[in-house]
């Protein structure tokens, strides 16, 4: 029987591990791809982004995990010699960070607000903005277009910047956090004669900081990898951050492209990394819309 | 609080002395002074969505029900008529829904598996979490170069085909395509998934699965009696969650394809970005509607399901 048990438990581990590598890889061969020079990277994966697809050449694909000599040769190109890549790099942060900044602040407030006070207007608020969270791109960019029209802010940054601001998600997960803080705590401030925004700064935000900080991950990674705003509202291909650039790669430049897709990858990797736990917490508290 | 008030109502009005009287009308103030708190605080998120949300949304559905964005000429459903005989518009739709069908399931039911797989009393647990949530940071941009490499007509997984005695098959200009892409879609979220449902797991009572151990219930008794129940309202949240993301899996595509892919694939954002360049208001305007009541009901049907197969289970 516990024979049994032990097989049971090591045919988990082995398949679990299967699975690890497969989630893995992708993102691990981006990586060591990137510090091949580009000799090496033209001999084993020109054939594919030189024809365009159907077509058959008899060279084959050779995908590796290890670079015959390791360089930063792309690095120095992409980051010191041709400015272009940065400045979409650049791009980037100009849109995540105000939005980021904006959404959490904003959110914090309002969440605050619909902590504190309960009735029956403010909790048909509270559904209409979880309505709102539910509501695909597809829903919300034209209303967006709409207004970034109206405003004359089109192919601006402010046109995804505002929009992304008062995006109801970090609303209603804050909500949800701060629903938990005892009430006494805040009655109790009361008591001793502390007015509502000290009551908010002095009590509610230092009590809510890892829900504050695995917010702020979950929002910068999910406009970090923002494809469909820019792509409708951005027309200009000077202004387009590097998750929409990275695609437009030239056959010729492919080592390029897998050392600036890294480059891409390290703020939300640093910050999932320093993180992790706060991140999970934050997930598993997502987890009911109800309530 | 409403019983004291209403207790003091049937009493005779003269009993009232000033004192009470000066207390109510305090009460009352105070109410309304926190409801104008409330409001302060709430004002800039309201604003913002009333701005930028709200209204122009309402602007929208006037635009679905007119002939033309200068006229006020209404049409009612013509707009929505000429939608739903709009071929790029049908091709969108039933491939956006052909996709979510198949990939909301697997993304619960795997994620679930994964959840439970973890469970089990496995060395590495924690590592094992980290690295199956691991791909929800990685930017599509930025992997889409590796997934060129493996699924290119000449690339890596068609050399292990071959190897195997197979034929090159392309898979992204191929009906395989809405296979690929829902493997992208797995890999990309069946991270965040998994957590979710190892938290569900986390809140079932430890002292029933006891119970149900001393009675000696299988594994599989327990999981479809049990855990299954107190697992339906994550599986409810997971189900919404993976029901939007799968309508973000236009990302892989156009990185991968660009804005004409293989017809399997063209999406509704596609249909989208193609119809705001003609800016063609009452198209857009028509589609976003019908989405956004399709959401709905989808949503509120989610709900019902729910209520009904997690009634019996409180919290």
């Amino acid at each position: 029987m516990k024979k049994k048990h032990y097989f049971g438990r090591g045919a988990m581990f082995l398949l679990c591990a299967f699975f690890a590598v497969a989630f893995l890889l992708p993102t691990v061969l981006t990586i060591t791809n990137s510090f091949m020079s580009e000799a090496e990277i033209n001999s084993n994966y020109g054939m594919i982004f030189s024809t365009t697809s159907g077509g058959y050449v008899s060279e084959t694909v050779n995908l590796k995990l290890i670079p015959d000599k390791v360089t930063f040769s792309q690095y120095v190109t992409g980051l010191i010699k041709s400015p272009e890549y940065l400045l979409k790099f650049w791009n980037s942060i100009l849109l995540v960070l105000p939005i980021v900044i904006g959404q959490v602040a904003i959110a914090s407030v309002a969440a605050y607000s619909f902590t504190r006070w309960r009735g029956k207007l403010r909790s048909g608020i509270f559904f209409f903005y979880v309505i709102l969270m539910l509501m695909p791109y597809q829903v919300t960019l034209v209303p967006n277009y709409l207004v970034s029209d109206w405003l004359g802010i089109l192919n601006t940054r402010w046109s995804i910047i505002l929009p992304g601001m008062f995006a109801p998600f970090s609303v209603f997960l804050l909500t949800k956090f701060m629903r938990r803080i005892p009430y006494s705590l805040i009655e109790a401030a009361k008591v001793d004669g502390a007015g509502e925004w000290d009551i908010f700064t002095k009590i509610c935000l230092p009590q809510c900081r890892s829900a504050l900080y695995s917010i702020t991950i979950l929002v910068f990674i999910d406009y970090w990898n923002m494809v469909e705003q820019p792509l409708i509202l951005l027309q200009d291909a000077e202004s387009q951050p590097l998750s929409v650039f990275l695609s437009s790669i030239n056959s010729g430049e492919i080592g390029l492209a897998f050392a600036m897709a890294t480059v891409y990858m390290i703020p939300p990797l640093l910050l999932f990394l320093h993180g992790e736990e706060y991140l999970v917490e934050g997930i598993a508290n997502s987890g009911s819309v109800k309530g | 609080m409403k019983r004291f008030s209403l207790k003091k109502k049937k009493e005779p009005a003269r009993e009232l002395n000033e004192e009470e009287a000066l207390r109510r009308r305090e009460a009352v103030r105070e109410k309304r002074r926190d409801f104008g708190r409330s409001l302060c605080f709430l004002s800039p998120s309201l604003l913002g969505v009333g701005m930028f949300f709200i209204v122009p949304f309402g602007v929208v559905v006037y635009y679905s029900l007119i002939d033309g964005v200068g006229s006020r000429n209404f049409v009612f459903l013509d707009n929505f008529l000429a939608l739903f005989k709009n071929s790029a518009f049908l091709m969108a739709a039933g491939n956006t829904l052909s996709f979510s069908a198949l990939a909301v399931p697997l993304a619960v039911v795997l994620a679930m598996v994964l959840a439970l797989m973890l469970e089990c009393r496995i060395p590495l647990k924690s590592q094992f979490r980290t690295f199956f949530l691991s791909p929800m940071m990685v930017p599509v941009a930025s992997v889409v170069l590796i997934w060129q490499v493996l699924f290119n007509y000449n690339g890596t997984i068609n050399e292990l085909v071959l190897a195997l005695g197979g034929g090159r098959i392309d898979w992204l200009q191929s009906d395989y395509c809405q296979w690929v892409v829902i493997l992208l879609f797995l890999w990309k979220n069946l991270g965040y998934n998994m957590i979710l449902f190892m938290a569900g797991l986390a809140n079932i009572p430890r002292e029933l699965l006891e119970v149900a151990d001393v009675e000696g219930a299988s594994e599989t008794y327990k999981f479809f009696a049990i855990k299954l129940r107190y697992l339906s309202p994550t599986v409810l949240f997971v189900t919404i969650l993976s029901l939007i993301n799968s309508f973000k899996v236009f990302r892989e595509v156009y990185l991968l394809t660009g804005d004409y892919p293989f017809e399997k694939l063209y999406m509704l954002q596609h249909f989208m970005n193609n119809t705001f360049k003609s800016l063609d208001y009452q198209k857009l305007s028509a589609a976003a509607v019908v989405m956004a009541i399709v959401m709905v009901v989808l949503i509120a049907l989610l709900f019902k399901a729910e209520d009904w197969f997690g009634k019996d289970v409180e919290g």
